[in-house]
């Protein structure tokens, strides 16, 4: 009977061929998220060469004060998933799972804090359809620019609940020392779909917050 | 893909590096460049997830079939950008 915390699954010649598999999977699922997140990118580049003084002034009623504390926050979670997926391939299992429970934590941080933040785009009226009153010129194409961001940052934020699901999950099967060292793959693809869903925030962070200059 | 164990060091290292980039994409942004504010924000960005991609995602240690699986996603995106702008800035 072969150890099952280092055996590699039967269609499989050896665990590294297995890895580099789990490893190449994950990267085509993120290509494909590229392109989801892409489409909507571009319905955004296409209406901000558009409408560059509506989305310019709509960006400004944005608070980087919430946005740039909110990306720092998950560069955060990124350096804490990489020293995690680093204490995974040491086998070290508890403190890798402390570094994941700690990275999940800032991931809910960021959704708290995305949350006051729509609470305040509610009160002060800019949200699509539900509460929206543009004093401006142009209030249509202010909304437009709104509504990217809601469903921009929505989406965002629904990849980030899923990311903290995922790595409250590997946390608790490395706690239980199901993520050895030979295994730590397992972390890996984790961090591989967290840093990715950082690197969406990187962009949309610039593309939402700061149009023109401030 | 069982890429060298990298120390923490380095991690540390880009974890300051994307902080300070955070800093001075912000900074930039206060500071009228006109056009150059778009240009300027988006190299930092790209800078950001090059960063992020090489060390925390290990591209920088892993096989050139990785690299390939994740350039297709952004290769796509450009052409995907570019085309479409480029019918879009040349209409009559």
């Amino acid at each position: 009977m072969p150890d099952p915390t280092s055996a590699h699954a039967h269609q499989f010649e050896s665990l590294e061929q297995q890895h580099d598999a789990d490893t190449l999977g994950m990267w085509t699922f993120l290509a494909t998220e590229v392109l989801f997140f892409g489409g909507l990118i571009l319905c955004y580049t296409f209406a901000r060469f558009s409408y560059p003084q509506a989305f310019e002034a709509a960006s400004h009623r944005l608070y980087v004060t919430y946005g740039g504390p909110n990306t720092a926050i998950l560069l955060c979670s990124s350096f804490t998933m990489a020293l995690a997926v680093r204490a995974a391939q040491l086998g070290r299992r508890k403190s890798a799972a402390g570094l994941l429970a700690v990275t999940a934590l800032f991931g809910a941080g960021f959704l708290v804090v995305k949350g006051f933040e729509y609470r305040t785009d509610y009160v002060e009226q800019l949200v699509p359809r539900l509460r929206f009153h543009w004093e401006g010129s142009d209030a249509g194409h202010a909304e437009l620019f709104f509504w990217l961001y809601f469903v921009l940052t929505g989406l965002h934020a629904l990849h980030v609940t899923i990311g903290v699901v995922i790595l409250v999950i590997v946390a608790i099967l490395s706690w239980r020392g199901r993520i050895t060292a030979a295994k730590y793959v397992t972390a890996e693809i984790a961090g591989l779909y967290w840093h990715f869903v950082d690197i969406v925030w990187v962009f949309l962070f610039p593309l939402l917050y700061l149009i023109g200059h401030r | 893909m069982s890429h060298p164990i990298v120390p923490t060091k380095i991690y540390l290292a880009i974890f300051g590096a994307l902080l300070a980039l955070l800093g001075l994409t912000i900074a930039v942004a206060y500071i009228d460049l006109g056009p150059l504010n778009l240009a300027a924000a988006m190299t930092i960005a790209v800078a950001k997830a090059a960063l992020i991609g090489a060390f925390f995602m290990h591209l920088r240690y892993g096989r050139k079939l990785t690299w390939v699986f994740a350039g297709a996603g952004f290769f796509w995106l450009a052409i995907m950008l570019v085309l479409a702008m480029t019918d879009y800035a040349t209409r009559p």
